[in-house]
């Protein structure tokens, strides 16, 4: 019998939830509001200069990428489980576009972070 | 006779908006909708990575477009999008994990859902504060 290749997107999907529960509203807090509007953290919370060094420290780069990945791999996931709700067929086509596009923000995540260096 | 034609044909219940029709089902659909918010968010990090990795001027460019009005209220949809994915995350655990128990007592629903919320609530805060906080 084939091995299914099922519990790796439920456990990516199960990952991400949990860290996307944990982390999402602080995160989009910050980086959406409070960094743009500059209150209630100060001016230069998102400074070049700043988001480089924690993008060039390990622990700041591991996370950067497990949030972007696992936050699309989790999001995926769970649409294209939900697509049979709204009424869209789901063949291997909706597969490909669902999980490619969290492939496709996974190498983009890897390959940005690679390039701003150690 | 014309109803008798119509008595032939199969009866299919129509599914158009089916979710609607129950309280239940509204907030099955606004649980799973908020994976849309959690892709949208990711999208939007990944263009920041890229953004950062091309040099001060992308990344600038960058911040300056998260500060339009239509950029600010976007994130207001996805941080209300967040804290309902977070609520409703914590209220399935107790149905998805597997059951835990102490000192020989299974550990009950609401604990669970208590503690997802409490962890949430102060990891939000550690990071709001170790933003304002860090040496820049």
């Amino acid at each position: 019998m084939k091995r299914s290749n099922a519990p790796v997107f439920w456990l990516l999907f199960g990952a991400g939830g949990m860290l996307s529960a944990l982390l999402g509203t602080a995160l989009v807090f910050l980086t959406g509001l409070a960094a743009p509007l500059g209150w209630p953290v100060g001016n230069g919370v998102a400074s070049y200069s700043r988001m480089l060094a924690f993008s060039q420290n390990w622990l700041g780069k591991g996370l950067l990428f497990v949030v972007v990945s696992l936050f699309a791999w989790h999001a995926v996931h769970r649409i294209f489980h939900s697509l049979h709700d709204v009424g869209i067929p789901t063949g291997t086509g909706a597969k490909l576009l669902c999980y490619g596009t969290a492939m496709a923000l996974t190498l983009v995540a890897a390959g940005s972070l690679l390039a701003t260096g150690f | 006779m014309n109803h008798h034609r119509h008595a032939a044909q199969p009866y299919v219940r129509p599914m158009q908006g089916w979710w609607r029709r129950d309280p239940f089902f509204v907030r099955y659909m606004g649980r799973e909708a908020t994976a849309l918010a959690v892709l949208a968010y990711a999208v939007i990090l990944a263009v920041g990575l890229v953004r950062l990795a091309q040099g001060e001027a992308a990344w600038n460019g960058w911040v300056a477009a998260l500060r339009s009005p239509w950029a600010i209220l976007l994130h207001l949809v996805l941080l209300a999008s967040m804290v309902i994915h977070a609520h409703s995350w914590f209220e399935i655990m107790p149905k998805t994990m597997p059951m835990l128990y102490l000192r020989g007592e299974r550990i009950g629903a609401p604990a669970i859902r208590r503690t997802g919320w409490i962890a949430t609530v102060i990891v939000t805060l550690a990071v709001i504060a170790l933003a304002a906080r860090w040496p820049r």
